[in-house]
């Protein structure tokens, strides 16, 4: 960042030099404060503040770790759903990875910055030497976080409760599970940026539920209208967990899927660079 | 260039439109390095939309805008480090404790002060435990103002520091306000109390429908303008006969308070006594040389009024 050397800033503090027992008391005059700002040190306080406030709210947690886990360890348990041929396991787990990012991404994030924005929480940061690029990364290595422990936590109980057993796919998954991570969040980053609050609120279950429901990641889709089902497909969840069934199954990275799950985290990106509101 | 010769804060011919309303209409200030300045105004004035363009969260759709010599939006990263502000919103997450907060905007400074005696300070130490939703409204504002403290910043920029506070905590803020203009800091407040400009600044700008309709200090605002002498009773009084009765034109600004104008003498409050007594009015106040703030105020947002907004 800038490394800037005080120069054309007015001596203020030169003859003004205050009273013991001011606010500033005891410490450097104003003008020999060091105003080079630490980005790193900035960028994760705002990280693990960001992380305190997502493990802190527990409607989020429900939906991050509740809904997934729970789906995983009921589902498999008790063999009531449409699979296909596999194991209800083998179908579920990456489905459930799926729904864990998008949990994460555009229902937690989501509602979190939009609450951010509208008790104007963003504007007042955007009043302090954190960039809103430095804000980004910390919401990305928040995210990061709490995906990491969803991954950890479904997988675990998979391959040690569930007897699951992947074909492969330990390279090809993480890099699927960060790419779904960028493309929800920004989704969620869309809502928050542009919508109410409330809406937000809404919008952002509403989408998930429907997600759930066409896009083949917790039951196969066969039952499913074709034209549904093709729908499901496009969708970034419906993509998602396709290719983190296909990189388990050994199939390495499925080109179209993954492609989709870019296109619209892309779309994302730019729209929410063009569209976000920082101001309530 | 020499440093003192920067002024803190420097508008230009300062414009900005809301569509078809002009919030803030041509403003020229300077405001020098270590000044406490405040920005008075009935609500709507465009005093935050001014605070605002300063802090960089608004493009002026005209003239300029310079602190500590630099454009607030252009030369942000070099100015943030340097500013403290406080939104009239607050802005503060709702979930998280003051120590957490206070911690999380230090981390954002180099050389900060420590979070938990700022926030002893400040008074929050009983609520450090409590969280943001929870707290007053007052503490609520005094969290905002530590937040705004921490980075030491050279320019403080206060819209409305003490909405919403009791007399007592109001009194606290303008303590801090103090202390911190002995150390230098320059302080832009807006406010629509007179009693606290006149507390607190060096020099107040008295602005109404986005335009500066008076500026100086708070004596200058007081004492100049004219000879005057001021009292209040009961609306009404016949002005006209009070005019020949005193030998002066009598003005009723609002109901119950009349200015005359005439230069403050022993005959002309003879007079008016005389006047009084033969009307069996009771005097409420009388003020003779010097106006208060908020007469100066009343009067000139009055003006505007009339000249833009048509009778009612």
């Amino acid at each position: 960042m800038s490394p800037s050397v005080r120069g054309s800033g007015p001596d203020t503090a030169a003859d003004h030099t205050g009273p013991a027992g001011g606010l500033a008391a005891g410490a450097a005059p104003l003008a020999d404060v060091d105003r080079r700002t630490p980005t790193a040190r900035a960028n994760l306080a705002q990280a693990a503040m960001e992380v305190r406030l997502l493990v802190r709210s527990g409607e989020s947690l429900v939906v991050t770790l509740g809904i997934p886990l729970g789906l995983l360890a009921f589902f498999s348990v008790v063999d009531v759903l449409p699979t296909g041929d596999e194991r209800a396991v083998d179908f579920l787990l990456p489905g459930v990875l799926a729904i864990s990012v998008a949990a994460t991404g555009l229902v937690a994030v989501a509602i979190q910055t939009a609450f951010e924005r509208k008790y104007g929480v963003l504007k007042r940061l955007g009043g302090t030497p954190l960039t809103r690029t430095g804000f980004l990364v910390a919401k990305g290595l928040a995210v990061g976080m709490i995906v990491l422990v969803q991954f950890v936590l479904a997988v675990g109980l998979a391959l040690g409760a569930l007897g699951w057993r992947p074909a492969g796919g330990w390279l090809a998954a993480p890099l699927l599970v960060v790419l779904g991570a960028v493309t929800f969040t920004a989704l969620g980053l869309l809502l928050a940026g542009t919508l109410r609050a409330e809406a937000t609120l809404a919008l952002s279950n509403a989408l998930f539920l429907v997600l759930l429901l066409v896009s083949g990641v917790t039951f196969a889709v066969d039952p499913l209208p074709g034209v549904v089902a093709a729908f499901g497909q496009a969708l970034p969840l419906g993509a998602l967990g396709t290719a983190l069934r296909a990189a388990f199954a050994g199939e390495g990275l499925a080109v179209g899927p993954t492609a989709v799950v870019a296109a619209w985290g892309a779309a994302a990106i730019v729209l929410s660079a063009r569209r976000f509101r920082w101001e309530p | 260039m020499p440093a003192e010769a920067t002024p803190a804060i420097e508008l230009r011919g300062l414009t900005k439109r809301y569509g078809p309303l002009t919030a803030v209409d041509r403003l020229d200030l300077t405001i020098s390095a270590g000044e406490t300045f405040a920005l008075l105004g009935p609500n709507g004035a465009g005093k935050t939309t001014t605070i605002e363009c300063c802090e960089g969260y608004r493009t002026p759709d005209e003239g300029t805008v310079r602190v500590l010599g630099r454009d607030p939006r252009r030369d942000a990263r070099w100015l943030r480090p340097r500013v403290g502000l406080m939104l009239q919103e607050g802005g503060v997450y709702p979930m998280a404790r003051p120590p957490e907060v206070l911690r999380l905007f230090a981390a954002f400074h180099a050389a900060p002060l420590a979070p938990d005696e700022l926030l002893a300070r400040v008074g929050l130490e009983d609520a450090r435990r409590t969280r943001v939703r929870d707290l007053s409204g007052g503490q609520r504002q005094r969290l905002s103002l530590a937040l705004a403290l921490v980075g030491r910043p050279e320019v403080l920029f206060l819209d409305e520091p003490t909405a919403g506070l009791d007399p007592a905590a109001r009194r606290r803020t303008w303590e801090h306000v103090r202390e911190l203009e002995a150390e230098g800091v320059t302080i832009v407040l807006t406010t629509h109390l007179l009693d606290e400009a006149e507390q607190l600044a060096d020099r107040v700008a008295i602005i109404d429908q986005g335009r500066l309709v008076a500026l100086g200090t708070p004596d200058e605002l007081t004492h100049g303008q004219g000879r005057e002498v001021a009292f209040s009773a009961r609306p009404g009084l016949d002005r006209a006969a009070l005019a020949a009765a005193v030998g002066a034109p009598v003005d009723e600004p609002r109901p119950g308070r009349y200015v005359i104008h005439a230069e403050n003498s022993p005959r002309l409050v003879a007079r008016l006594a005389a006047w009084l007594e033969q009307h069996d009015v009771v005097l409420g106040e009388l003020q003779a040389g010097k106006r208060s703030l908020e007469d100066v105020f009343l009067r000139l947002t009055d003006e505007t009024d009339q000249t833009r907004e048509p009778a009612a």
